[in-house]
This record gives structure tokens, sequence and C-alpha cells, in this order.
């Protein structure tokens, strides 16, 4: 049986709770929305990217606790991240999510590797990730998880 | 319904006492679709074992017999649904189909640009979507009767709405989303006053609602089998004979023609021409079965039972801390929709999951639902006949548990 402790850990409470990075980003140059459809949760992920170099990352819209505090923690994450290492990033994660061995140590991304037993909220864990993915093509359409 | 038969109407639920994470499956997702009684099922294996047989173009036994199972299924559905005559009762695939039916076949026959087609605010989008592409490819416009703060229609509204444009309404008999039971009959009469036709959505109703198609008036009315305890993968459309004749046919193919040249083919008659191709046999001899199931149980004795579990429920829901009711109309079939402070739906239905409570969060393909209340999502648990007050305790012994890991 999954333990729902595996997946609602104390720190995804408190990214839910208080999540980082959240509001506007005026001097962006990069943003995308990205839309769950099943759930109707919608994220949008703003960036500040210089020289190839993501410099600050933030975020607004409504989710459920996973996709709140996977938002928190990718934001976190992604400051001083070339835009290769974020898309190693996301390509590590989704490893993770999907109960594979990530190639590469997630740090603070590893509590959200409850994720994966319980395969009908991965796309919840995914979606900043997808939005992020938009963002860096600076695709201006929302992007969907389905 | 008192305890006893309530237990021996769970006992023919076989999946009802299997369990989900080493709990006992407590089943609230009912209006999404019900479980299945032995009578369905075995009906549906006595078909396959006995029966089988294509319908309609053999001359054999078992093509004969199999034949005279499907259509027996259309005499119970059109007694059901108190239809005047048993062409008036076509197969499809459910609720979906028989509006994308008629939005195709009827829509794209009557309507000119600058007609309207009126719905309300609380359709599924199975009764939008449809008629969003009817309207693009007519050049017809869609209104929508506005809800109100309880979930029910705005009063005047559609009064207001209704002129010698509209051509048809379309209505949901019960809202998916909110539970409401919507005044169909003084809608169809306000309808029919201006000249329109009325489509009822009745996937949420047929299984809590005694239905009379001629005491209601309605021209059309849809819904599916999956939703009334009998198989996925099939439904009806009711529709009006004279309405249906007068309607080209949505599909070609087999069974929906009388004689096919290259020259010219001319259509079968009602009901076949608009039944193209092999029908799900088996579904319709289980929808048959499942309609015998809920008249031997009888519809008022499921609508009292599960009244009384709502009302238990929204009394649970009213005196829980932070728990606010989307849909709280005096008139509602068993749906309870809700948001809990600061706990997206989602949420929710993981931690009750782990309870072995199973309801749907989401926006319940009830979009224009959602956005008028401002919100995403909301956690629905909806009732069926064999569900408990001991199951309402376990929904609500779930809520706690979410507040408790979720607020501290
Ligand atoms: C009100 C309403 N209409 C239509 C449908 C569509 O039914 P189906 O998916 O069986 O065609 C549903 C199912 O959720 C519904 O609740």
């Amino acid at each position: 049986m999954s333990d729902l402790r595996d997946l609602y850990q104390e720190v995804i409470f408190d990214h839910n709770r208080h999540p980082h990075n959240f509001g506007p980003l005026p001097h962006a140059n990069r943003h995308a929305d990205g839309f769950n459809p099943l759930c109707g949760d919608r994220l949008t992920l703003r960036l500040l990217v210089e020289n190839g170099v993501i410099q600050e990352a933030r975020f607004e819209g409504a989710g459920c606790a996973i996709s709140t505090a996977s938002a928190s923690l990718m934001t976190d994450a992604l400051k001083g991240k070339t835009e290769a290492e974020a898309h190693q990033l996301f390509a590590g994660f989704h490893q993770m999510v999907m109960g594979e061995p990530p190639a590469i140590d997630l740090g603070k991304l590893a509590v959200l590797a409850g994720v994966q037993e319980f395969p009908a909220r991965v796309k919840c864990a995914t979606l900043a990730w997808h939005t992020l993915t938009a963002a860096l093509k600076n695709e201006t359409t929302a992007v969907s998880t389905e | 319904m008192n305890e006893h038969s309530l237990a021996d109407w769970r006992a023919q639920f076989p999946i009802l006492s299997r369990q989900v994470h080493g709990k006992p499956l407590v089943y609230l997702d009912n209006a999404a679709t019900t479980q299945k009684p032995q009578a369905v099922l075995q009906a549906e294996r006595y078909y396959y074992e006995q029966l089988n047989a294509n319908i309609h173009r053999g001359v054999h036994a078992l093509s004969q017999e199999a034949t005279d199972a499907f259509e027996l299924a259309r005499d119970k559905i059109q007694h059901f649904l108190h239809a005047a005559h048993r062409e008036e009762i076509i197969f499809t695939r459910g609720a979906t189909e028989s509006i994308n039916l008629v939005a195709h076949s009827w829509g794209r026959s009557h309507l000119q640009p600058g007609d309207e087609i009126l719905l309300t605010e609380m359709e599924h989008h199975a009764n939008i979507v449809p008629w969003q592409i009817l309207c693009e490819a007519t050049g017809a416009q869609l209104k929508v009767v506005p809800i109100d703060a309880r979930g029910g229609l705005v009063a005047g509204a559609l009064q207001s709405l209704l002129t010698h444009k509209t051509k048809l309404v379309g209505v949901t008999h019960v809202s998916n989303a909110l539970g409401t039971i919507n005044p169909v009959a003084e809608i169809i009469r306000q309808a029919h006053a201006v000249g329109a036709l009325v489509l009822v959505d009745g996937a949420q109703a047929v299984a809590h609602l005694a239905v009379d198609v001629q005491a209601l008036d309605c021209d059309f009315y849809v819904f599916s089998s999956h939703k009334l305890y009998g198989p996925t993968g099939i439904g009806a459309l009711y529709g009006k004979r004279s309405l249906l004749q007068d309607m080209p046919p949505y599909q070609g193919g087999g069974d929906m023609i009388s004689q096919v040249t290259f020259a010219k083919t001319t259509y079968n008659q009602l009901p076949y021409k608009f039944e193209a191709g092999t029908p799900h046999i088996a579904g319709a001899v289980g929808l048959g079965a499942a309609i015998d199931f809920v008249q031997a149980v009888g519809l008022e004795r499921i609508a009292a039972h599960e009244e009384h579990l709502l009302s238990y429920a929204t009394e649970q829901a009213l005196q829980f801390d932070g728990l606010t009711l989307i849909g709280t109309m005096p008139e509602k079939a068993g749906i309870l929709s809700f948001v809990l402070k600061g706990v997206h739906p989602h949420d929710i239905g993981t931690i009750l999951d782990n309870e072995g409570v199973a309801i749907r969060t989401g926006h319940h393909c009830a979009m224009p639902v959602m956005d008028h209340y401002d919100l995403a999502a909301t956690a629905r648990a909806s009732f069926a006949l064999y569900n408990t007050p001991e199951e309402v305790d376990a929904l609500f012994h779930g809520l706690r548990r979410v507040q408790k890991l979720f607020l501290g």
C-alpha cells in the first residue's frame, strides 16, 4: 500500500502553505502559462534569463499541494542554472516521478519522490516543469499536461 | 429503504465487497458511473454464452434470438421513459452521442444564420460542445441562461432569453456538478410557447427520478446506461417520432438502409435509420436488465433513500469547519459538491482514496460552473441506492483526516 506520508511530507506542506518565489516578476523576459485540464489547475511561470542563465524564476496560480510545492521547489532549484542544466533537471525529475532512478542528483527536489506511488498525481508534479519547457522556448500559448 | 433491504441490495453488487488500499471500498462517485448489479453482469454473460449473433440480418436461430433480446431492451427503455412509440428510442453509445446525433442531424438540417440555441450555465461539456460545433457550421448563435449563487437557474432569465429566434433549448435535468434538479416541465412549456424544441440531458436524472417524456412533452431526452447501473458504451436517445422522421441520418452504413445502389440509397425506417453498423448488443441487453433491476427496487424507494443520505450528508457538511457547499438548491439529487478551505480538491481526493473512499475531484466536465464560482475544481460525493449512512460517516471521517494532515 502506498503511504500517504511518502507523498505528503512536511516539506511539501510547508511549500504549499508558504510557496517560495510566488508572485509576479515584472522584468521577466520569458513566460508561459501551464494548464492541467484534469483538475483545472493553472500556473503562470516567469523567468529572467540572461546569457543563457536563469537569474530569477517566479510563479503564480492556484493548484493542489503537489503542484504548488513542485513549482515552489522548482523555482528555487532553477536560480543560477543554465538552460541546458534546467532541461537536465527536468529529465531527472521526470525519471524520479516515473519511478526510474534519476540520472542526476536532484537535491531538494527529491522530496517529491513519493509521487511515483501515486500515478494519478504525476501530472500535478510535472505541471510546473512542462510550463518551464514552454517558457524556455518562450511559447506564449498555454501548455497543457494532456 | 429499511436496513434489511439495503443490505440485500448491496449484496447484489459484487464490487462493493472489494477492498481498496486495505480498506472496504466506499464508492461515492456514482455521478461518474454506477456499479453494476449481478443481474446486469449475468444478462451480458448469458447473451454471449447463449445468444451471440449479429442482429437484423440472419435467418438462423441465434440471429433471431439476439435480435429479439436487443429489441426487447428497446421496449424496456420505451416503457421506462414512458415514450409513446418504440421507434422513438434510438440506441447510441450514451448521452454524449445522443446529443451529437441531434446536433448534427436535426441541427444541420434546421438551423440558419441568426437562429439561436439556448443552453444553461450548468450544462455538462457534452451538452455544450456539440452545439458550439453546430453553431460554427451553421452561423447560429449560442445563448446561455445564467445560474445564481445557489446553483439554480436565475429566475426569469429563461423567459427573457427565449425569442422567436430560439430554435432549441438544451437543459440538463439534473446537474452533475451541483445536484440541482431543474424544473424541466416548466422550461419545456416556456420554450414551446415560442416554438423552440427542447432537449433534456437526463444523464444524471434517470437513476434518481421517474421520467415521463410524454408528460414532460420534451422533444428529445438522452441518457447513458452506465449511470443507471448498466454497462458502459450504450445509451439512448428519445425523440418525438415526427421529429425523428424528418431528420436526415446521422451516420451511414449497414442496418440504416433499405436499399443501396451506387445511384441512390433509400434509408431504413425508424429507429434503424439512426442505427448504422453493428450496435453494442450485449450492452443493450445489459441496459435492459439494469432497467428491470431499477424498477424492481422502485425509483421512489431509490429517491427516498438517496434523499435521506443527502440530507444526512448535508447536515454534517454544514457543521464542518471550513467546508463550503457548491450547489445549495432545495431541489437536489444525491450530489454533494464542496470545497474545503486551504485544501485543494485533488489533495482531498488522494487522501480519501487512501481511506478507501472514492469521490470525484475536478471540474466535472462543467468548466462554466467552476468559472461561475471562481473555482478550478470541487470535490464531489454522489450517492446511489447501495450507499449507507455509515459510508457518509466514512466520508466525513476522511475529511477530518484531510484537515488534520493539512492544517495541523
Ligand atoms: C449531465 C451529464 N450529461 C452528459 C454526460 C455525458 O455522459 P456520457 O459520458 O456517458 O456520454 C454526463 C456524464 O458525466 C453528465 O453528467
